[in-house]
């Protein structure tokens, strides 16, 4: 059964004829073409395509779209403002918090709504708050000190 | 030592050249690509692990809705491998299954949802073959094959060769027996003060990328075939495919894509590469195949699980007069690199401490599981888990502190081991000295507070396999460039970057040479069409050969712009230099010029600016049988020390803290080998303390099952679970390697799986000779401590086995000094 479905993702509104069962993460990634949101299990239990629903970070592989359909879906295609990058995203780059890159999106998204809640946490809260995101690469040391960095950055400017 | 601190770029921290791009989710990966009219595939796969297919029906399948295309076996039957000796793997399964999720038909389907369903369409008959499971089944002569009667399996009528899995096999089911023999180590163990005899094993695990493989094939009106792949050895899917499919190799461009963690685990040709390439010349239109995570934990080529006999002697100042492995490799159902994998197993125990005389023995037995194959360190873990542990317990015997034994006896720098390896430069005295005086080993270890405890471990890996795959004396590595008008420079190469940052190595040294900026280096890699060959992401071998090739290729660069600089400036070249975007002369006498206007004159002298650069590693292993296996240019070497928190009732522990040295030779970009050290650290721990990839015995289920064929129940560390790890880059500056480099990759984590368990034995006394380290086998070994008997968990039984006679190898003619 296909419907149309109204979603609020990165601030635009997308009208999207499609079937009612697919996951949220297949809605963005095959009908609407975002595909920096990832995908390594389907299954909830990898953290690869955390997105933003209303400021929380959620797995969208167990969302269906029907559900958030009047909430503010961010991805990370939403995270740089106008061409700018999020200081989060400066941090990683910086850090090398990307080795091959494919938690990256996922990881940068939960931070993001840690460090929105959250300000100057201390490590151990942000391997807390990362915790459901698996890396493979990285040992997350550099993830976690990304994210510091970004923490102090963010900070500082306001 | 020569270091040269007037680098611009070469051992600083740059930001990696795609690591804004990775942070924006800009990288494209396979799955990433939606090319228009692109069909979806899926492949049914077998839930027997062994069994004989009678038939295969496609045809209701066809007739789904949506459904474009379906295929068998039939249609692609050509067998293909990794190894020249190991063709043993189908496309689609023809005559018979060797393991559960063994592929046996395909279809392409207007959505991913439609050719799901349209595989329940399929039917198969198959008839049921007795299965081998474990090491022991494998090991046994077809006549006395087991029968499981648990399982349902096979009828005792059942002819003894149906329970052979490959016929190719060495015997039987053993796939492949070495034996060989350096020196004499009857006349070693004579000499020895201290003999030691320990079993240990070592479980099988897997890669787990973040990535699951997926390929994208495009079938062109020019009738070439275009596959872009999540691979890590692009060249080798090219061959593979030009083999399968039956056309030149001319006609089919490979892309690898960006992969999403690879760590050996996408380094074969794989099935559903060929199955969307065939696809898409079926029905013309682009096709992909995206594997599930059930479908990664099958595809599988991980650790192999295995299980050890050592015999060593050592003199009472430490020496090694002799060792002896015997080792039992579980292989799954197919070769992949497992003759490598064995040969491996034996090959580097002796590039750390001198082995007077050497014998390795090994058989590889095929199981109907899924393909073990290389995952990081590469049948390197298991025995140097074996052997570091085992240099512990000699220490103990000696009253010896385990690092002044290493200490004692290193290998000395420009020497040959007892089986040909050339050692140039070994940091490993460095390294143990550095992890050591950091952690306050000397003093914790002697410290007896129950339930605290530390230990070390040390290991080494290669930079790069000394031989190519397939037998052939071309490059191991290409690189192009060419310079542009405007001042960018393109640099061209078959490398692929699978996060180890090989791109930001070949941009970081073109920069360095041109004295430009990195932003300057457009980097273009891992495309059959563009990109000269360079073998791929394996053995550790992609930053010294690619940079060893672009060094080569850059060089001539730099001197046609320097010289045609020096003609307009009418001084001699040799006063000139490039630095930070400008030639500049050494002595300031002249004005500095931009690098664009010296290019535009070197156009302007030269023509068109473009050179070649190569790379061949050294041939200078042993002339032996099995010789290809072990040589490098150079070696890498690492020590770590690990503190551990045990609780002496439950066996429960923490790891504190890693304190780990690695002996880079020189590092490129120092954080990215950080990385590199740190992501060896994670994967080392999380192999030591949890990884296993395990199967159903066939009980209740299926025999050949996996155990956990998921992420959740697959346990891995996260981001809670990991320590602190205090780095320690050592820097030898090693003759063979661009600018002193070497390896960053694997040897990182050789070290890990022994300081671990190590560390639990100077806590709790409890010696774990296995990994993974759990908490319930330590708590077995405290139980047996309270009742008196040993504290050893391990394995106590080992078959009996003849192995061939040994080949004798005479020791090289100078064994100390080149």
């Amino acid at each position: 059964m296909k419907q149309l479905l109204t979603l609020n993702i990165n601030g635009e509104s997308h009208e999207v004829w499609t079937a009612t069962h697919k996951t949220l993460l297949e809605v963005l990634r095959e009908d609407l073409h975002l595909i920096g949101t990832k995908h390594g299990c389907e299954l909830g239990e990898c953290g690869a395509c955390s997105v933003l629903i209303d400021g929380a970070p959620v797995l969208a592989c167990l969302i269906l779209p029907v559900e958030v359909q009047n909430c503010e879906i961010q991805t990370i295609e939403g995270l740089a403002e106008n061409g700018v990058p999020h200081p989060l995203q400066t941090a990683f780059a910086e850090q090398g918090a990307s080795q091959c890159g494919y938690c990256s999106p996922g990881m940068l998204m939960t931070a993001k709504a840690f460090l929105d809640k959250k300000s100057n946490p201390e490590a151990q809260e942000i391997r807390q708050a990362l915790s459901g995101n698996l890396c493979r690469c990285t040992g997350y040391s550099k993830i976690v000190e990304a994210v510091e960095q970004a923490s102090k950055q963010t900070t500082e400017i306001q | 030592m020569n270091k040269n601190n007037n680098y611009q770029w070469i051992g600083k921290s740059w930001t990696k050249v795609d690591g804004l791009a990775k942070a924006k989710g800009e990288t494209v990966y396979a799955d990433d690509l939606f090319l228009p009219r692109m069909l979806y595939a899926k492949m049914l796969r077998s839930p027997h692990p062994h069994a004989r297919i009678k038939s295969i029906d496609i045809s209701k399948a066809l007739k789904r809705s949506g459904v474009v295309a379906a295929m068998t076996g039939k249609d692609l039957p050509i067998p293909f491998g990794i190894l020249p000796v190991s063709q043993d793997e189908e496309t689609l399964c023809v005559d018979k299954v060797r393991m559960i999720g063994d592929p046996v038909a395909a279809v392409a389907a207007i959505d991913e949802e439609t050719a799901e369903a349209a595989l329940e369409d399929i039917v198969v008959e198959y008839e049921i073959l007795p299965s081998i499971l474990t090491i022991e089944d494998g090991l046994k002569p077809l006549s006395e094959r087991p029968v499981r009667e648990e399982s349902g399996l096979p009828a005792p009528d059942v002819p003894a060769a149906e329970a052979q899995i490959h016929e190719y096999a060495d015997s039987g089911n053993i796939h492949k027996q070495v034996a060989l023999e350096f020196g004499d180590t009857e006349t070693g163990f004579a000499e020895a003060d201290h003999i030691r005899e320990e079993l240990f094993y070592y479980e099988g695990n897997t890669h787990l990328p973040m990535e699951e493989h997926s390929a994208v094939a495009q079938h062109g009106a020019d009738g070439r075939v275009t596959l872009w792949s999540s691979t890590q050895t692009p060249h080798y899917v090219h061959r593979a495919l030009a083999k399968v499919l039956e056309m030149p190799a001319s006609q089919i461009r490979v892309i690898a894509t960006p992969v999403g963690g690879g760590f050996g685990g996408k380094t074969d040709p794989f099935q559903h590469e060929m199955v969307v390439c065939k696809l898409a010349m079926m029905t013309g239109r682009p096709v992909k195949l995206t594997l599930t995570r059930e479908e990664v934990f099958y595809t599988h080529r991980g650790r192999h699980p295995v299980l050890m006999f050592v015999k060593a002697g050592m003199k009472s100042d430490g020496s090694i007069t002799a060792l002896h492995f015997r080792n039992f490799l579980d292989g799954g159902a197919y070769g992949s690199y497992g003759v490598a994998s064995t040969f491996y197993t034996g090959a580097l125990q002796t590039v750390t401490y001198p082995i007077a005389n050497y014998k390795f023995e090994a058989m590889r037995v095929f199981t109907n599981k899924a393909p073990c194959g290389p995952k990081r360190g590469h049948g390197t873990p298991q025995p140097r888990f074996a052997l570091e542990v085992l240099l512990d317990k000699f220490a103990e015997d000696l009253n010896l502190d385990p690092a002044e034994l290493r200490l004692r006896h290193l290998m000395p720098d420009n020497s040959k081991t007892i089986n040909h390896l050339t050692v140039t430069t070994n940091g490993l005295g460095e390294c143990i000295r550095k992890v050591t005086e950091s952690s306050g080993f000397q003093k914790r270890r002697t410290e007896s507070t129950l339930g605290k405890g530390i230990g070390l471990g040390c290991g080494s890996y290669l930079s790069g396999a000394g031989l190519p795959i397939y037998w052939n004396k071309m490059p191991h590595s290409g690189v192009q460039i060419k310079i542009d008008r405007g001042g960018g420079v393109t640099i061209f190469c078959g490398s692929t970057d699978i996060g180890q940052g090989s791109n930001s190595v070949l941009a970081g040294i073109v920069a360095e040479e041109l004295g430009i900026g990195i932003e300057q280096v457009i980097v273009v890699t891992a495309d059959t069409d563009l990109t000269p060959v360079d073998l791929g992401s394996y053995s550790s071998r992609v930053t010294l050969m690619i940079g060893n090739a672009t060094l080569a290729a850059v060089r001539p660069l730099r001197e046609q712009i320097l010289s045609a600089t020096a003609e307009v400036l009418k001084i001699p070249a040799e006063k000139l230099t490039l630095r930070r975007g400008q030639v500049v002369s050494k002595n300031g006498s002249v004005e500095p010029v931009s690098f664009v206007d010296a290019v535009q004159w070197a156009e302007t002298k030269f023509g068109t600016l473009g050179s070649v650069g190569s790379y061949t590693p050294p041939r200078r292993g042993g002339k032996f049988k099995g010789a290809g296996v072990g040589p490098s240019p150079n070696y890498s070497y690492s020590a770590c020390v690990a503190e551990v928190t045990c609780d002496p009732e439950s066996g429960l522990y923490s790891v504190d803290k890693l304190w780990l040295a690695h002996d880079i030779g020189q590092a490129i970009n120092e954080k990215l080998v950080i990385g590199q050290v740190e992501g060896g650290a994670y994967m080392g721990l999380s192999e030591a303390t949890m990884e296993a990839q395990v199967y159903r015995a066939g009980k209740d289920n299926p025999a050949g099952l996996h155990k956990t064929p998921s992420m959740l129940d697959y346990k891995s560390l996260t981001a809670l679970d990991m320590p602190e790890v205090e780095t320690i880059l050592i820097e030898t500056h090693d003759p063979e390697g661009p600018y002193g480099a070497k390896e960053a990759g694997q040897g990182p984590l050789l070290p890990i799986m022994p300081a671990i368990a190590n560390a639990i034995n100077n806590a709790v006394g409890v010696r774990v000779d296995e990994v993974p380290i759990t908490p319930e086998k330590i708590f077995q070994g405290l139980q047996n401590l309270k009742k008196g008997k040993s504290g050893r968990i391990g394995p106590k039984k080992f078959p009996k086995i003849t192995f061939p006679e040994a080949l004798k190898v005479e020791p090289p003619e100078d064994n100390s000094v080149l």
